[in-house]
């Protein structure tokens, strides 16, 4: 059946967008169940393809494809073409991209019962689910930049859902403005690579990238830049506005404001890990720029860790979420930075499923609440909602990293790669990945003892309507479960020592922090084992869950006491450090006052008033001037005629005597 | 007789001329036969434009389809026409976008309704002719001629302050094609011909270059426009009618850089090298300065017209950044592609400012107002229409998987070879484009309706939606396969590229 895999692929991508036309275009027609049964074949079709496809690469042992599908267009001698390339990379991507989404897709039947816009939400997603598969399984940077920026129109769409909500137009406006932000940066390390290698064809890329290893080039004053490290910049740019890194954090939190399953698709697991992905598929180039790996590294250890900060002080329940998905970001990045791609992808992967888990499972919390969202008001609904208690609460150890969860064993991997990991920056990330774990252990569990435990804040009246969410919303939950828990122990011997990613992840010798740590590595049971020998993670993460079994269990007026007490810093990290102020101030407004300035006073007064509307008046006075010449007086004419010709006698003469 | 011996050319300029002039005298007595009428003759031109487009030879740089008759013997001046690789798309985008602006006054227009179709068509026959135009003064006459209906056009059905923008119009571009003008007669007297192609050739001193490219460069720069003499545009969109504005910014702006194309680059090649630093300057402040301006425009019209000089600067920017690539890295494969991804600008600039405008049309004759204060949660009331809007704005902010991204793209990729500040400062488009379209379709189409009569506004009806349906088409078809429009101009541009990156001085 393998013979013609090219139409298979063809089939994934394209299965979501004809869904997603149907239900955006016909919507009114086939109604709302028309609407969610066909994205959700469409998208079943794309995921068990995927699968298939999965199967084919990672059992079978089938050749990398990488075949173009038609040219885009020729200039200049150069061709842009349009293409898949299809390894374990991008497999992966697909399978979980697909995967999450399908489950997304029969969960958004329950969540999103009562809206009227349904049809317009399944082609959305859908869509997206198309445009993400065109990201990841391009072999080419200009189809990656395609899938990048048409995830990015979804998401906006998606974002400003309800498009009545101010804060959600909002929101949505600023996350494509922030993205647009990092393409800007994406789009100039594209020009740098097309410059350099008179392609945007992956393969030739990557074949010739030795050739420049040493290049340097000239763009501020005479001082030489190395040519990788201002495109792996450039690049990494574009994957801090997708990825959500510092100071490109700040569209993500405010795109809660979007429809909860959508948080769980596109800003949890699948979307924001695009720049995660692209870095790895960009492994060759970043490899030969050590700068470029300590920038990463450093902007991802802020985020893992000041996003963390972040999340403890927020009562909305989504938006903790949000910020722990900030901070996993962080982690991921700075596991690019270590050069430990595969531990990237691994924790991409686990968190892929363990967050979707925990956003379906806050936005079971919230449709059963009636669209409450803050923690405040919850408490105690672990006896309504036994499965979304328990789901909730294997995806909290996976985030945690509870020893044997799936997330236990990528963040160990990314904590153990920082420390093996002498890059300049690595000792403030291995540092700022330890305090991370106790910080993430605290805001986890504050959210599950506030929303499940301890007393009922809620009122009686909407306390004796509490039940458990429908099938529709606990089935994908526990299908989401089941990953969270345990495919971390599955993937970790051939994803991070293994040969799982062949040929798409390259790393060079001097930076192969993984291939060490592989060297200490006797299987599940061994990982397992050293970190209980070396404690430490396991001590600051029983901590975390300890502080926050004291703050929101034993003793819950104690927050309260600390919040009094040292109100400042409270105020900062609810200001979330003044990022939107700033942003507000400096970039919102200063923009709107350059355009201003340069409309009113550039345009109107200058160019108009002075220029055109002044040579104009010139007209006007020169010839006011000049008509009062025309007299019609005869004896005025005839001693002008007579001054002229003694001034063109006089130049005669002047001439002659000359 | 086959197609290609038609004369093809001439039944492009003159069939809408004639049935512009038919439709004056049927008059406005008979409104329905007149207004299908019109549809007829604009569909028939569209038609010959594409036979013109399966008869053109791809392979081939020069002018094809040349017909040739004396005209002004005295003066050898000819009636002399031709098409290439950069004149064909633009005749298509002309012909196109006249059956857009003629359904656009279907039910719009209730005033003179057979002088409008009147000179709609004899505009589009006059555009077609500057575009196929081969002797200096033929273009010249056609050139001027366009001012004609344009000028009636928003003098008698535009909006409240018509005659100071009608004037301002007529001034600056008049003003500006006086220098043509001399320029063409200067060059008539060293070269003993008015023929174009024989321009291309003549040996010219880098003064009398740099001279008349200052000449041509006031005709052209008006006209497309650039900063800063760009002040004219947002006033005449302002006050011209929807058809109006749709056929100023799709077509009347490429003049301008047809105009670069052929006459600066390939006459005054030395010339445009020593301007091509200030050229590339004045492109970057369009892009950037004018991306400021129409982020604070408050005005629907104003913004978009502002949005369109801003795409200009790609168009001079792709023309004038071949000579700095050329330098940099001695291969004219990035030239090419700059200039290519201007022309490919141009022509997508063609249908999205057409749909911008067509988009505020269809809300200003239901509410009457252009400003974006009096909207507001358009969506609620008119979900079709918003989501056309919504494909069209993205557009204009350049997403890619539509035409509005692919010049860009091969502009700002091109001009990275030149220098990394130029690609960063044209890269700025991404963030301003964004910003200008998305804020101006926030507060104008999303959030709750603010007053009773938005909640009251009926969705587009199926005349609108089509329009919409075919303007979605085909920036849609580009943006995914740009491929087309790229065969067609290649052989030309690389001819161009190959002429201008030549010195052409003596002494």
């Amino acid at each position: 059946m393998f013979e013609n895999m090219e139409n298979i692929y063809l089939i994934i991508v394209l299965a979501p967008l004809v869904g997603s036309l149907i239900a955006g275009l016909f919507g009114k027609i086939i109604g709302r169940s028309g609407a969610h049964w066909v994205t959700i074949i469409g998208v079943a079709i794309s995921s068990i393809l995927s699968m298939v496809a999965y199967k084919h690469h990672m059992f079978d042992g089938a050749e990398v494809y990488n075949q173009t599908l038609y040219l885009w267009l020729s200039s200049g001698g150069i061709d842009f073409e349009i293409g898949f390339l299809i390894d374990p990379l991008s497999v992966t991507m697909m399978v979980v991209v697909t995967f999450v989404s399908w489950m997304i897709h029969i969960y958004t039947i329950g969540y999103m019962h009562d809206d009227p816009g349904y049809q317009r939400f399944f082609s959305y997603i859908s869509m997206f689910t198309f445009a993400m598969l065109m990201l990841v399984m391009s072999n080419n940077f200009l189809q990656l930049f395609f899938g990048w920026e048409a995830v990015g129109v979804v998401s906006y769409l998606l974002i400003g859902f309800w498009y009545k909500k101010e804060t959600a137009i909002f929101a949505n406006m600023k996350a494509f403005l922030v993205n647009r932000i990092g393409d800007f940066g994406f789009l100039l390390g594209i020009a740098a690579v097309l410059m350099t290698f008179h392609t945007l064809d992956y393969a030739t890329v990557f074949a010739n990238v030795g050739d420049h290893a040493e290049t340097t080039v000239m763009i501020l004053g005479d001082e030489p830049w190395s040519l990788m490290s201002v495109i792996c910049i450039c690049l990494f740019i574009g994957a801090m506005g997708k990825s959500a890194q510092v100071p490109l954090h700040v569209w993500l939190p405010d795109s809660m404001e979007g429809p909860t399953p959508i948080s769980a698709l596109i800003h949890a697991a699948t979307m924001v890990t695009a720049g995660i992905f692209m870095v790895s598929r960009m492994s060759p180039l970043f490899e030969l720029s050590e700068t470029a790996l300590s920038f990463i590294l450093i902007i991802g250890s802020i985020t893992a860790l000041f996003m963390g900060f972040l999340g403890l002080v927020q009562n909305d329940i989504k938006r903790v979420v949000a910020y722990s998905t900030l901070s996993q970001l962080g982690y991921m990045t700075v596991a690019l930075g270590a050069s430990a791609y595969s531990a990237a992808m691994f924790h991409l992967v686990t968190h892929a499923f363990f967050k979707a888990l925990l956003f379906l499972a806050a936005g079971s919390v919230i449709i059963v609440m009636h669209h409450e969202q803050d923690m405040r008001k919850m408490g105690g609904l672990y006896k309504m909602m036994p499965i979304t208690w328990l789901t909730c609460f294997i995806g909290t150890l996976a985030l945690i990293g509870f020893p044997g969860t799936s997330g236990f064993f990528s963040k160990d991997a990314i904590i153990e790669a920082v420390h093996h990991s002498s890059l300049y920056g690595s000792d403030f990330a291995y540092y700022s990945v330890l305090i991370g774990v106790f910080i993430t252990a605290l805001y986890s569990f504050r959210l599950l003892f506030m929303t499940f435990h301890g007393e009922q804040r809620m009122s009686t009246k909407t306390w004796k309507h509490l039940h458990e969410a429908p099938a529709v919303v606990t089935v994908p939950l526990s299908v989401l479960a089941i990953p969270s828990l345990i495919l971390g122990a599955f993937l970790i011997g051939p994803m991070l020592f293994g040969d799982y990613f062949g040929n798409s992840i390259y790393v060079a010798y001097s930076h192969d922090v993984l291939s060490e740590m592989g060297q200490d590595y006797h299987g599940i049971g061994g990982f397992l084992l050293h970190a209980f020998k070396h404690p430490l993670v396991l001590i600051l993460m029983s901590s975390g869950i300890f502080v926050a079994w004291l703050c929101y269990i034993k003793f819950p007026e104690f927050p309260e006491k600390l919040v009094s007490k040292i109100g400042f810093i409270h105020k900062i990290l609810l200001n979330k450090y003044g990022f939107d102020d700033f942003n507000q101030l400096v970039f919102a407004r200063g923009t709107r006052e350059i355009g201003q300035v340069l409309w009113k006073i550039g345009d109107e007064k200058i160019i108009d008033g002075f220029f055109v509307n002044g040579a104009a008046r010139s007209v006007q006075i020169i010839s006011n001037i000049v008509r009062n010449v025309q007299t019609g007086y005869l004896y005025h004419y005839a001693f002008a005629i007579i001054v002229g010709l003694l001034v063109l006698l006089g130049v005669f003469v002047h001439g002659i005597l000359n | 007789m086959t197609l290609s011996n038609l004369p093809l050319l001439s039944m492009l300029i003159w069939t809408p001329i004639l049935g512009g002039v038919w439709a004056l005298i049927a008059g406005d007595r008979q409104e329905e036969t007149v207004k299908f009428f019109s549809f007829g003759v604009a569909v028939l031109t569209f038609i010959f434009s594409v036979i013109l487009y399966c008869e053109f030879d791809t392979t081939y740089a020069g002018m094809q389809f040349v017909e040739e008759t004396r005209w002004i013997s005295a003066f050898d001046i000819k009636y002399h026409l031709g098409v290439d690789g950069i004149a064909l798309p633009l005749i298509m985008l002309t012909t196109f976008t006249t059956i857009l602006v003629i359904l656009a006054a279907w039910e719009v227009i209730y005033e003179r309704i057979s002088y409008y179709m009147c000179a709609f068509l004899i505009l589009t026959g006059l555009m077609n002719a500057v575009f196929m135009a081969l002797d200096a003064i033929l273009f010249y006459v056609f050139w001027e001629a366009m001012l004609i209906p344009m000028f009636l056009i928003i003098g008698i059905w535009g909006g409240s302050n018509r005659v100071y923008a009608t004037i301002k119009f007529f001034l600056y571009t008049f003003l500006g094609s006086v220098f043509m003008l001399v320029a063409f007669l200067y060059l008539a007297s060293v070269a003993g011909s008015f023929n174009i192609e024989a321009l291309h050739d003549v040996p010219l001193n880098l003064t009398a270059q740099k001279l008349i490219f200052v000449a041509f460069f006031l005709a052209f720069a008006v006209k497309i426009p650039m900063w800063p003499v760009h002040t004219w545009l947002p006033d005449a969109h302002v006050e011209a009618p929807t058809g109006g504005s749709v056929i100023l910014a799709a077509v009347m702006l490429k003049m301008g850089g047809y105009g670069f194309l052929r006459f600066s680059l390939p006459i005054t090649p030395d010339a445009s090298l020593y301007f091509s630093d200030a050229m590339i300057a004045l492109s970057l402040i369009a892009i950037v300065y004018i991306g400021f301006v129409a982020l604070v425009q408050e005005d629907m019209k104003k913004l978009i017209a502002y949005s369109s000089i801003s795409h200009m600067g790609f168009v001079t920017l792709g023309f004038f950044i071949p000579f700095s690539i050329f330098a940099a890295t001695g291969s004219s494969s990035g030239a090419i592609m700059g200039m290519e991804g201007a022309m490919m600008q141009m022509i997508s600039h063609g249908f999205i400012s057409a749909a911008m405008f067509l988009c505020v049309g269809v809300m200003y004759d239901r509410i009457h107002s252009r400003m974006i204060k009096d909207y507001g949660g358009v969506v609620n009331s008119m979900p079709i229409f918003a989501a056309f809007m919504m494909l069209f704005v993205m557009a204009n902010s350049g997403l890619p998987g539509t035409s509005g991204f692919v010049g860009e793209f091969l502009v700002i990729l091109s001009s990275y070879q030149a220098s990394f500040w130029i690609a960063f400062a044209a890269a700025l488009t991404l963030i301003l484009g964004a910003a200008y379209s998305l804020w101006m379709y926030k507060r104008v189409i999303f959030g709750d309706v603010i007053k009773t009569d938005i909640s009251e506004l009926k969705d587009i009806n199926s005349r609108e939606g089509f329009i919409f349906v075919l303007l979605a088409i085909v920036v849609l078809t580009f943006g995914i396969w740009p491929a087309p429009i790229f065969d067609i101009m290649h052989v030309t541009v690389e001819q161009l590229i190959e002429h201008v990156l030549q010195h052409k001085v003596i002494g």
